[in-house]
């Protein structure tokens, strides 16, 4: 009886956990729950996506009005492996929030730190679960406004601003995304997914759809920090507590692209944006000026966090490249770098909070001959800057292989050399960190640092073991994204 | 204010209506304009008029911090368990339908409690953003 | 000019949302840009409502006095934007207000000059 309810449990449990934390105050019983809820949400995504795999797609009628009506949730093969995605990584960083936000919130907040993480967890499960248009705004809203309390909970008072910036830029997008939903509402009389990808299929680009499409696109560009509107996101990430910029950093971007891939592919359908539009060229461009300007403006980052934070905005223009070539490679690569990146990013950031819960920050002065003071850490992130980087061998290679084959199938070999090439500015940002642990005299008190506490690197390395495994073992990470793939460019009516 | 004897007469008199009138607004809601989120509201207003006359401590003695952070978790609560109360009774979740024996008082049952859910919550979130804001420049000193 | 008339609530919309864009970029009092942020969320609202609005409609009531009433909906979905809207907004005070505390001031560029001087403090 539970296993049909899956699709709504999935989404109501996390939400349901956050009210129980506020009522219990207890941070002790606060951890338990949240750490209950994100894995039930982890078991419950694992089932969805074998049911997925099995049947096809999940439809589920919230409070029993049949879709397109009520709100509907709908499990298929891209949102399935979405859930996984972001519920695993809710999996891991709870559990690691213990000693982490013990080291760095006063107590009295320890319980806020996790029904809001518990919310924003919600928030971004019901996204990509639900298949109504108002109501992926809705979930958008809570797992923003959640994010901008966890990024203002950190302990520098620049952390303050850096959660003000993303409020406002935060909310634009968001505004945007609801006003292309409203033009949409109005022109097709529907919210649900489903049925508005019907009926647009009938209005064809007319001139309030084309403007959607631009309300849409530039809204979630906002979100999922798309170059040139990734502002917000350096600081954010490098001022936020070490759990909210783990959790950021894996899900929350990536969360934003899986919405755009549902409005390109779902609702106007690749006819209209692929083949008519110019949104491919626009897309590339973007991404390419994202590839490498991040990545060299990374370079010169003094502080390690924040030259992860620039990383991952080149990251994402390696996924919106993906989507730009728009074939059944680059829609695979972007999805499988959408996972990928996702468990890479959410291992170094948690290596590096351990660092910075034990030498006191994550300054490349600070980092000087840390190897040998706390050498598991220290492999950890080499191992995870590996898959960063696309060596052979881990997570990382297998969705720049795909997008090099997308490049090559699309006939662009420059820009499949161009991939090549910004690689080797990751391998410059990552031998900074390498040269700085373990080729530099280390700094003075260095030899008193001890390792990470052991239950937040045995988390961190269960994602560093899993940049490594699904370089090896690609069936559930490629497969999955083969099947979402298709699933875009076939299914779109 | 605590000095002005007419605001505190009229005050003292006008808050009970207040608090009625949001009920009325709350159960009257299943017949005219009015439900959850206004009476949530109203009772707030309410509340937030009688620290305005009487100060944030006597407030506070009367709907204290810790009541009302209950509130806004409880709320979401009671909302969240009508949801569960149709899963148990064989529905989906938030299935108004199976609560009673036929569907239409199933979905009376059902809003009803929804909007006793958002009454407590509304009220309670209006109460904690007043009382957050209100009380952090006596005790942080300034600002 | 007809154009305008019958379709005079979009531009109002248009209108408002670049008043409130151009005040969250022109000001640099960080409650000023909430305010900005504010009026371009009403934009949002009017968009919606405005053509759910039957001149003469009613409630949907069930009843045989009523026969032309409007669409419920979209007044549900802005309701429900006017709480997103409104948490939005006091949450950005209540940052701005600690922001205030830990700065002394509201005005962006004077916030922006008090961490570059104080450099890599913590």
């Amino acid at each position: 009886m539970i296993a049909e309810h899956l699709p709504a449990l999935q989404v109501v449990v996390p939400l349901a956990a956050a009210p129980l934390i506020v009522l219990l105050r207890q941070p002790g019983v606060a951890w338990a729950l949240a750490v209950a809820a994100s894995v039930f949400a982890f078991g419950a995504s694992l089932v969805l996506a074998a049911e997925v795999a099995r049947v096809g797609v999940i439809s589920y009628a919230m409070g029993n009005w049949p879709p397109p009506w009520g709100i509907e949730y709908r499990v298929d093969a891209l949102s399935a492996f979405m859930l996984v995605l972001v519920s695993a990584i809710g999996a891991l960083v709870a559990p690691y929030a213990l000693r982490s936000v013990a080291a760095e919130l006063p107590r009295e907040q320890h319980y806020l730190f996790y029904a809001v993480f518990c919310l924003c967890l919600a928030g971004l499960l019901g996204m990509t679960i639900t298949g109504d248009a108002f109501n992926v705004f809705v979930f958008m809203e809570i797992a923003s406004l959640s994010m901008y309390v966890l990024i203002a909970l950190g302990r520098d008072r620049r952390a303050l601003l850096a959660s003000y910036q993303y409020l406002l830029l935060g909310t634009i997008g968001a505004t945007f995304y609801v006003i292309g939903v409203g033009l949409l509402y109005l022109v097709t009389g529907t919210l649900n997914i489903a049925d508005m990808a019907e009926r647009l299929a009938q209005v064809g680009g007319t001139r309030p759809v084309l403007a959607a499409l631009a309300f849409i696109t530039v809204g979630l560009s906002l979100k999922l920090a798309l170059f040139p509107l990734h502002l917000w996101l350096p600081n954010a990430y490098a001022y936020a507590p070490s759990a909210a910029t783990a959790l950021l950093a894996a899900t929350a971007t990536k969360v934003s692209v899986y919405v755009l891939l549902r409005f390109y592919f779902t609702v106007f359908g690749a006819g209209l944006v692929v083949r008519t539009l110019p949104v491919p060229e626009i897309l590339i461009g973007l991404s390419i000026a994202a590839i490498v300007t991040a990545s060299l403006v990374a370079l010169w980052q003094a502080d390690f966090k924040r030259l992860l934070a620039y990383s991952s905005v080149a990251q994402v223009g390696y996924i919106t490249l993906g989507i730009g070539l728009a074939s059944a490679d680059g829609l695979t690569a972007a999805v499988v770098h959408l996972f990928n990146h996702g468990i890479t990013k959410g291992a170094l950031f948690m290596l590096v909070g351990g660092i910075a819960l034990r030498a006191g920050g994550v300054n490349f002065a600070r980092l000087q001959g840390l190897g040998r003071a706390m050498p598991v850490t220290c492999l950890g992130v080499t191992l995870a800057g590996l898959s960063l980087i696309g060596v052979p061998g881990t997570a990382g290679f297998i969705s720049k292989w795909y997008l090099v084959l997308g490049a090559l199938e699309a006939g662009h070999w420059w820009l499949a050399g161009l991939v090549v090439l910004t690689s080797l500015i990751a391998v410059a940002y990552v031998w900074r960190f390498v040269e700085a642990a373990y080729l530099s005299a280390p700094a003075p008190g260095a030899a008193r640092i001890a390792e990470a506490p052991l239950p937040m690197l045995a988390v961190s390395w269960v994602l560093v073991a899993a940049c490594i495994w699904f370089g090896f073992d690609t069936s559930f990470t490629v497969e999955g994204a083969r099947r979402a793939a298709a699933l875009m460019l076939g299914g779109a009516p | 204010m605590r000095r002005e004897p007419v605001l505190r007469v009229v005050g003292k008199l006008l808050i009970p209506y207040m608090l009625v009138f949001a009920l009325y607004v709350q159960f009257h809601g299943d017949f005219s304009p009015g439900g959850g989120f206004q009476a949530g509201v109203i009772t707030a207003a309410a509340i937030i008029f009688y620290a305005l006359i009487f100060g944030l401590p006597a407030a506070r003695r009367v709907v204290p911090e810790a009541v009302v952070e209950a509130m806004v978790a409880l709320g979401v609560l009671i909302y969240m368990s009508v949801g569960f109360a149709g899963l148990a009774l064989g529905g989906n979740y938030l299935d108004y339908f199976v609560l009673a024996h036929d569907p239409v008082h199933g979905q009376e049952r059902g809003i009803f409690w929804v909007e006793i859910g958002v009454l407590v919550t509304v009220s309670g979130v209006m109460l904690k953003i007043f009382y957050v804001f209100a009380g952090r420049g006596r005790e942080s000193g300034g600002g | 000019m007809e154009a305008f008339a019958s379709h005079y609530s979009y531009f109002v919309t248009v209108l408002l949302m670049a008043a409130g864009l151009y005040i969250m970029i022109a000001r640099g009092n960080l409650v000023k840009k909430l305010i900005g942020l504010s009026i371009f969320q009403t934009s949002v609202y009017l968009l919606y409502i405005a053509p759910g609005k039957l001149i003469g409609g009613t409630a949907p009531i069930v009843s045989q006095a009523y026969q032309v009433y409007s669409n419920p909906l979209p007044h549900v979905l802005i309701l429900t934007a006017i709480v997103v809207g409104i948490a939005t907004l006091a949450l950005g005070l209540a940052i701005v207000v600690r922001i205030r505390e830990a700065y002394g001031s509201i005005e962006e560029d004077e916030i922006i000059a008090a961490d570059v001087g104080h450099g890599d403090r913590e």
